[in-house]
């Protein structure tokens, strides 16, 4: 049964994120042959619309005001519920962001309807659309389907295949004007602290460092192996705990749960914590010094080591790979 | 200041997860304050230490609740609510906690709302953005500061690692992040003087709410254990010669690089 589903197209630094293509991607699923229309928020986003257009989008909504430079909860939503009510979808999906997750649960509170947090996957079961998520870590998975209202969700990066990019693909791109008022949280101040440059959610690699890295220095040869696979730096809470980098690496039970194509754990242990934060990555590699070390359990390859000898010379070994390429 | 705070009872991160009868088998398994809710205890006695005021730790779910609300109460909290929905419901989901949650909140006057920002188990981070807006307060999410003055609040909000300073006036509901303090272990004497603090046990039919009122907007169809991974290779030989060997593998037999 074809459906109409709306997607928000996220933009970070001044691109729309992969995350939301990859939402595109999942609305597709849902949709059923349906129309997929893109929303864009912000103060001048509709330049972004073309882009959800060649990622699959039917047509784009653009809603632009000079008070959604920034995101606050109360301007999204005030924008988000302005195209629902215009569009009347079957259902609204969003990246599992740090927005996706602040806003959806406000704008499905209002619309007293279900929303499924952080989806892995999605199909289609007997004119059901059935969504699969995570729970306890990622230590058990639930199918879940919405029973009443929009269908609200939130799609975990890294997980569901986003389209092709089709530059031949045109469509619609309109404004809404909406008025925004009354906003209640106002930002004052960023620090950027993720100066990585790749977001830690969103990486295909993932270089993670624990009690192993010894120091805050210790890290530095993860960062360069991070730097020439283009990846990002994380950490076990032994590794925060003991103060070598921020709590905003952390993986884990508490912390970030992650599922990038390539996780390289430096000196982490693997406590039952740290594994339901990073279990389900698609290749596992374990350097550790102690062969008993529990992380080898779960990895694809190990070596037995000292990650101060193992960690530089992998990143020479990539290093003399991107040459020959 | 009249401080609210979310609490669930969940288990504990140390514990596998097995299944039976196509459900979360609990037998056995020891239960912990949810530990972004832990955060969200010390905040707030924090807040009431510094303000003066009184803090309430409400809990939905069943008797087996009061444990952690007495551990709440041992920590510095004045009083404990338990929503026991026991007998009541069977498949709850956000929408029906935070519904609740609303409902009791509705007439309480609440100056701050402190939450954690998701649980451990269920992971959904829904409740506190959801009881807020029943409410028809502003909220933050994901925090690692907070200061308030004269009505005032400012706070720091994590962003996936970015950090962003917020301002905004109370009422106001807050949720934890990682960061924002560090919980306290009850102390001897607060365990004793937590067994004399009220805690107020109620029901659906105390909030006038009928199950009807709160039943769940989504379902869950079925619940699974991931596939067990096979033993990975631990490589052997020179160091060096294991490096190379690696970056092999993962490109012709991963091939994620």
């Amino acid at each position: 049964m074809a459906r109409k589903f709306l997607v928000l197209g996220e933009v970070r630094d001044g691109s729309l994120r992969n995350v939301s293509f990859e939402a595109i991607g999942a609305a597709k699923l849902a949709a059923d042959g349906g129309e997929i229309v893109g929303v864009l928020v912000g103060d001048s986003v509709q330049n972004f619309g073309d882009e959800l257009i060649q990622y699959g989008a039917d047509r784009v909504i653009a809603v632009e005001n000079d008070q959604l430079k920034q995101y606050t909860s109360d301007g999204y939503a005030q924008s988000l519920l302005a195209v629902i009510e215009q569009e009347k979808p079957e259902g609204i999906f969003f990246g599992h962001t740090a927005l996706g997750k602040d806003l959806a649960p406000k704008l499905a509170g209002k619309l007293e309807s279900g929303l499924i947090s952080d989806v892995t996957s999605i199909e289609e079961e007997g004119g059901n659309i059935v969504f699969t998520r995570p729970i306890y870590s990622g230590k058990a998975f639930e199918k879940k389907i919405v029973t009443a209202g929009v269908i609200f969700a939130t799609i975990r990066p890294n997980n569901i295949e986003p389209l092709a990019k089709d530059e031949s693909r045109s469509g619609d791109v309109s404004t809404l004007s909406v008025d925004i008022k009354d906003l209640r949280t106002i930002i004052k101040d960023v620090v950027r602290k993720a100066s990585e440059g790749v977001d830690l959610s969103e990486a295909k690699v993932i270089i993670a460092g624990g009690r192993g890295v010894k120091s805050e220095d210790g890290f530095e040869p993860l960062k360069e192996l991070a730097q020439v696979l283009g990846g990002a730096v994380g950490a076990s809470r032994g590794a925060c705990d003991a103060d070598y980098c921020d709590y905003s690496l952390q993986i884990g039970q508490t912390g970030k749960v992650v599922t990038p194509d390539l996780y390289i754990a430096c000196g982490i242990s693997g406590a039952i914590q740290h594994l339901a934060g990073m279990s389900n990555s698609k290749v596992i590699v374990a350097i550790n010094k102690d062969p008993e070390a529990n992380i080898f359990n779960v990895a694809d390859y190990g070596i037995v080591g000292d990650l101060f000898e193992v960690v530089p010379l992998l990143t020479e070994e990539f290093k003399k790979l991107k040459v020959n390429a | 200041m009249n401080i609210y705070v979310l609490l669930k009872r969940t288990f504990d991160t140390e514990e596998k997860i097995t299944l039976s009868n196509g459900k979360i088998n609990e037998d056995g398994a020891e239960f912990i304050i949810n530990p972004y809710d832990e955060y969200a205890v010390e905040e707030a006695i924090q807040v009431r230490d510094a303000q003066g005021g009184e803090v309430t730790v409400i809990s939905v779910g069943t008797e087996e609740a009061e444990k952690q609300l007495r551990t709440a109460l041992a920590m510095g909290a004045d009083k404990a609510v338990l929503i026991n929905i026991e007998d009541d419901i069977e498949n709850g989901d956000q929408f029906t906690t935070a519904k609740i949650i609303g409902e009791y909140l509705k007439d309480k006057n609440a100056d701050l709302i402190i939450a954690g920002n998701v649980a451990i188990d269920g992971g959904s981070g829904q409740v506190g953005p959801r009881v807020a807006e029943i409410l028809g307060i502003p909220y933050i999410t994901t925090i690692t500061k907070l200061d308030i003055e004269n009505g005032n609040v400012s706070v720091i909000r994590d962003v996936e690692g970015d950090s962003e300073t917020i301002e905004a006036s109370l009422p106001l509901l807050v949720t934890a992040q990682q960061g924002l303090n560090e919980p306290r272990y009850p102390s001897l004497p607060g365990i004793m003087k937590a067994k004399k603090k009220p805690l107020e046990e109620l029901e659906l039919d105390d909030l006038d709410l009928e199950e009807d009122d709160v039943e769940a907007k989504t379902k869950t169809i079925e619940i699974y254990l991931p596939a067990k991974k096979e033993a990975g290779k631990v490589l052997d030989g020179e160091i060096s010669a294991q490096v190379t060997e690696l970056v092999q593998l993962l490109r012709s037999e991963a091939k994620v690089i």
